[in-house]
């Protein structure tokens, strides 16, 4: 009641009434949101949705630092003597690699891990109509789960509180992204992405690709050491080479090895670590229900199968009904404006 | 159910497909089901053909599961494993992994054709039922979510907007 005259008298409202109809169209015209925008995620989204990246990028920026200053001081101290002495295949070797760890890098970083969008209302509602509470207010709800079977083993499946659905098997929610991760691996910070089912044929040849990439370079600085015949007076660059390559080499390695392990045995790290599927229980319940049961196969299979989609869809468009809540909350345009402006007044 | 396809005399895709608009708009949403994922064969994309009592007089369980099973097929055919997928993921390793950028995989090229298949189920057969199947893509491939819309007895004019939440049919 009193708001409304309050309203007319609204120096704001003066200044803007005039205009508020040509605000009203150009809200119309306003460009439609895109999906990415509103994502629920604590996800960083570059140019316009394209590439996805974790809020916290981690240490990303030193890993790509590190790789750029080691290889770029590696082709400007030591190719120049080990062309003249031995190959000039050298560089070019080098150059390959340096281009084939970068690129896999960054797919890691920038792809969707493979996350689940979260239920839609109806969906959350149908599956709480499913679950069978006992009816009486808990203080706490009790933990969620379904049992199934899958390749005649029981597999729990629990449900997401935060993603209102049951996981799907293999599926894990990422605390740091806030996100379900399909066939989750593990949170990569020197990556700064979680590392899921779409993008781990990608961190797979990060790392092997790397382990390459450093022991070439430890062995061509060796290689150039002993050709010079240094016997006391080392060069700042060889020596910054030497010890990051020679601290890489045994974690890289050391990874590589151990993903291999994974990759060879259809498991993930987050299985490993939880011992999901090993033999303490007796023989009955041991035994991954994923595993091809032959090397071969679960390697064709983790690295070479299908590449799936991205089901979160961060480039479509909002439609515009769903985009006017969202909008209003950032910018204090027209629509709640009479109640803000009450409110103000009133307040 | 007559007033769902208001004589499409022509009958021609156009027209069909301004029905199926026409349904979503101006008809009234009775009630959403959801078809949950299989999980007995592992992580792999199928759907369950368990027939859902709420359908039971709205369509053949035939039909149904015939669409079901189509979809299960074209999930099965994008996922599979073999020569063709281990020469697509090859290709792309050796070209570190860029050939995504320009090349369509296999899986996006099944998702269209299921894309298609299901507007054509629609079309034909649900809509006129008074359903819509929404494309599981959409939902994040979890679950095929089937919209029943209210049997209107007569063609007159229709309440406003579809009310989106589930809660007005518990």
């Amino acid at each position: 009641m009193k708001n409304c005259e309050y309203q007319q008298i609204d120096p704001r409202a003066l200044t803007v009434s005039p205009s508020s109809a040509q605000i009203h169209t150009v809200k119309k015209v306003q460009r439609l949101r895109r999906k990415w925008e509103v994502f629920p995620g604590k996800n960083r989204f570059l140019c316009d949705g394209r590439f996805i990246l974790a809020r916290q990028s981690g240490v990303l920026p030193l890993t790509l630092g590190l790789i750029i200053v080691t290889c770029c001081l590696f082709f400007a101290f030591d190719c120049p003597f080990l062309v003249e002495h031995l190959t000039v295949f050298i560089p070019v070797i080098g150059g390959m690699l340096f281009l084939f760890v970068t690129i896999s890098l960054l797919r890691t970083s920038f792809t969707d891990p493979g996350i689940l969008p979260r239920a839609t209302p109806d969906e959350a509602a149908d599956i709480e109509k499913q679950i069978d509470t006992s009816g009486s207010s808990t203080y706490r709800p009790p933990p969620r789960t379904k049992e199934i079977l899958i390749n005649q083993q029981v597999v729990k499946l629990k449900y997401c509180f935060t993603c209102k659905m049951f996981r799907p098997p293999r599926t894990s929610h990422c605390s740091l992204c806030d996100n379900c991760v399909e066939r989750f691996d593990h949170h990569c910070p020197w990556v700064g992405n979680c590392v899921g089912k779409r993008n781990y044929r990608f961190f797979y040849s990060f790392i092997v690709s790397l382990s390459f990439l450093t022991s070439f370079i430890f062995g061509c600085v060796i290689t150039h050491i002993t050709l010079r015949k240094y016997s006391h007076s080392l060069s700042r660059s060889v020596c910054t080479i030497l010890v990051i390559c020679f601290f890489s080499i045994w974690s890289i390695l050391g990874l590589s090895g151990f993903h291999t392990y994974l990759v060879a045995s259809n498991l993930t790290t987050n299985e490993d670590i939880k011992g999901s599927w090993s033999s303490k229980r007796g023989t009955e319940d041991s035994g991954n229900p994923y595993s091809y049961n032959s090397i071969i196969t679960n390697c064709c299979a983790t690295l070479c199968g299908p590449m799936p989609p991205s089901l979160i869809d961060r480039r479509g468009f909002l439609p515009p009904d769903e985009a006017g809540p969202a909008a209003s909350t950032s910018e204090i345009e027209l629509p709640p404006f009479a109640a803000k402006n009450g409110t103000h007044m009133v307040g | 159910m007559q007033g769902f396809v208001p004589t499409a005399t022509d009958g021609n895709m156009a027209t069909e497909f301004h029905n199926l608009q026409e349904l979503r708009h101006s008809a009234s949403l009775a009630n959403k089901i959801f078809i949950q994922r299989d999980y007995s064969e592992g992580t792999t994309c199928k759907f369950q053909t368990k027939f859902p009592s709420e359908l039971e007089s709205r369509i053949e369980w035939t039909l149904f599961e015939d669409t079901v099973k189509t979809l299960n097929n074209y999930y099965a055919e994008a996922e599979k494993i073999g020569g063709q997928s281990y020469l697509e993921g090859c290709l792309a390793c050796a070209t570190a992994y860029l050939i995504f950028l320009c090349m369509e995989t296999r899986y996006e090229k099944v998702l269209k054709k299921i894309a298609k298949y299901i507007q054509e189920q629609n079309e034909k057969i649900y809509a006129p039922r008074g359903l819509l199947i929404t494309d599981p893509i959409e939902r994040g491939m979890r679950v095929i979510e089937i919209c029943i819309y209210e049997d209107r007895g007569s063609s007159g004019s229709s309440s406003g907007s579809s009310s989106v939440s589930g809660s007005t049919a518990r």
